[in-house]
């Protein structure tokens, strides 16, 4: 034996080749698909927080019909406002209901299953597409739940069944879109309660000084030149023109091209915090 | 070429780790030969976690080399995370799934075939006692349960190589005895460990090497028979009753007999290389300068005592017990 067939000792081990792009495809979509299925099984365990994502939604459709829809004008006589309110309302549940992504990230990390997650062999996007696509099944679910509440209270589809569900579809991708942007706080946040402190005092106005329940026009000129340009509104107001069966303009594309930008900068921003957290 | 046999399963070369200007490992070598226990000792800020958590792909090295089975860990991190299995202090599993499903849910994330990950699971919840409790949410299992159902977790994929953190911080006595068997027997079936621990006891009983470590720096490394050899052959402790009464005998001993008692409050105590001849010149000494211990005990020295020469602070001093402070100081400055 001659030296040169000794293995020196600190040669590497070059590990066996990575897998082809379509076996890490398909382990990503399923990784995603099995941290889905975990954070939908938390809606089944822990019934408080089923209760709390549906009974806020459909407190807010009665309290906005009843309580202070009556006092509400609306630049538009013609339309009513349980019909105005409706898409707004949806929006409103979507965007608060991005929060739990950031909020649940950040328990995670807390209790160590992002540590356990990050040693397994498992896809790096997967803990963050698993969470967003939990977010938008348990959208979809609240979503035809208080579509039944508001037609009970007066709520008629005036766009036809198509232009609502096209509607739909475009308030999950603009929540699906915040998500990523909470996901970025929530995994920078130290524990779910700071994670809940940082998230809403962004997602508040964003909601609230939109034209989600209220006709941006009645606002003071300052507010309205925010209120009449942020994503929210754009995206209600898209969906509402859906719903009442209105002319649809640029409103669609806008959402759109809002939602597609938030993802464009939040995306690699929350994979990149989730890669760095521990 | 079967990597094991050529490489150990863990070594680690002058890895150094900076969380803004506070370096956490400051250089450390490590050794852990395939089928052998390391145990990492040191108090909490030592710089234990993060070795692991760079060993186990969670951090990034600044400098220097952390190899798995010969695998780099910055350079082919998947490769790692096949190979490895990490159990935390955390006690890492999802509370709203059952046992059952947290092991399965492992089993898929680690990509095993489908039709092994059912039976596996029911194999370790039989294996760590956790059968009767599979189907009940882990928010509801004692501390122990927890432990047991976390390092089960850690076991699903059978990774040749295992990182346990603290593994029993925390747990009550009876509950930590558990553990120590449960890691005997995968120690006996092969696994090579990386054991970290404040538990002078738990190193001593599972650890087939020991390296004490403090303030990122490996101050002493060994077996934990070398390391209580290396101390000298016994411990002497004498109780005066009193502090003064046992700073005056420190006094008669250091000038009399040129020895380095250490004080603690009315307790002195010596390391001697020569027990019995050294001891009688001692209570010779005392005797003369009319000190009489109320209590006397001369033992072989322990780990407790190891760490005490190395470091010059006790282990569990101060805040040593608080089991949040190093990842509390990894997190802020990640």
């Amino acid at each position: 034996m001659t030296a040169t067939t000794l293995p020196r000792p600190t040669a590497l081990v070059e590990p066996p080749a990575a897998p082809s792009l379509a076996l890490r495809s398909r382990h990503a979509a399923g990784d995603a698909v099995a941290v889905a299925k975990r954070n939908l099984l938390a809606y089944v365990r822990l019934p408080e927080l089923a209760v709390f994502s549906t009974i806020q939604p459909i407190m807010f459709v009665l309290l906005f019909r009843y309580v202070f829809g009556n006092s509400i004008n609306l630049s538009d006589p013609n339309v009513a406002y349980v019909d105005y309110l409706m898409p707004g309302i949806i929006v409103q549940t979507a965007v608060f209901g991005a929060a739990a992504t950031g909020i649940g990230l950040a328990e995670d990390l807390q209790k160590g299953l992002i540590e356990r997650f990050r040693s397994l062999p498992m896809a790096r996007s997967a803990v963050l597409a698993g969470r967003t696509l939990a977010d938008a099944v348990r959208n979809v679910f609240v979503m035809a739940l208080i579509t039944l509440v508001g037609v009970a209270v007066g709520f008629r589809i005036h766009g036809g069944v198509p232009a609502y569900l096209g509607a739909l579809a475009l308030i999950l991708v603009f929540a699906f879109a915040l998500s990523w942007v909470v996901a970025t706080i929530g995994l920078s946040a130290s524990n779910g309660e700071a994670a809940q402190a940082a998230i809403f005092p962004l997602l508040f106005p964003l909601t609230f000084a939109s034209s989600a329940f209220v006709d941006t026009s009645f606002m003071p000129g300052w507010l309205q030149a925010f209120a009449e340009h942020q994503p929210v509104t754009i995206t209600v107001n898209a969906a509402r023109d859906l719903v009442l069966g209105h002319p649809v303009g640029w409103g669609v594309l806008a959402s759109l091209a809002w939602s597609a930008a938030i993802l464009a900068v939040f995306g690699p921003l929350a994979v990149r915090r989730y890669r760095r957290a521990a | 070429m079967p990597p094991s046999r050529v490489h150990p399963a863990i070594r680690v070369a002058s890895l150094r780790k900076h969380f803004g200007a506070l370096p956490a490992l400051d250089g450390i070598d490590l050794e852990v030969p395939t089928g052998t226990v390391l145990g990492l000792l040191g108090p909490n800020g030592a710089g234990k976690t993060t070795a692991v958590r760079i060993l186990t792909t969670i951090l990034r090295p600044d400098g220097g080399r952390a190899e798995v089975l010969g695998i780099d860990v910055a350079r082919h991190p998947q490769a790692v995370r096949e190979r490895i299995g990490l159990a935390g202090q955390y006690a890492a599993v999802d509370e709203n799934l059952t046992g059952r499903e947290n092991l399965r849910l492992v089993g898929r994330l680690a990509h095993l075939p489908r039709r092994t990950i059912a039976p596996r699971a029911d194999v370790l919840l039989d294996r760590f006692g956790l059968s009767d409790a599979a189907d009940r949410p882990a928010r509801t299992y004692s501390g122990g349960m927890r432990r047991r159902l976390d390092l089960a977790a850690a076991l699903v994929h059978r990774p040749p190589v295992l990182f346990l953190d603290e593994p029993t911080t925390g747990l009550d006595p009876a509950s930590r005895s558990d553990l120590w068997q449960v890691i005997e027997d995968l120690v006996a079936d092969g696994s090579s460990v990386l054991l970290t621990t404040q538990y002078l006891e738990e190193a001593d009983r599972l650890a087939d090497r020991i390296a004490v470590i403090d303030k990122g720096r490996v101050i002493a490394e060994g077996t934990p028979a070398t390391l209580k050899a290396g101390l000298g052959g016994t411990v002497v402790a004498a109780d005066f009753g009193e502090p003064a009464a046992s700073a005056r005998a420190a006094g008669v001993l250091s000038s009399q007999l040129g020895l380095s008692p250490e004080l603690d409050g009315s307790t002195l105590q010596l390391t001697v290389d020569d027990g019995p001849r050294t001891l009688t010149r001692v209570l010779r000494a005392l005797d003369d300068a009319d000190l009489t211990p109320a209590g006397l005990t001369v033992r072989e020295p322990s780990l407790d005592d190891v760490f005490l020469t190395l470091t010059g602070h006790r282990d569990g001093d101060d805040d040593a017990a608080d089991p949040t402070r190093e990842p509390a100081l990894a997190r802020g400055a990640a």
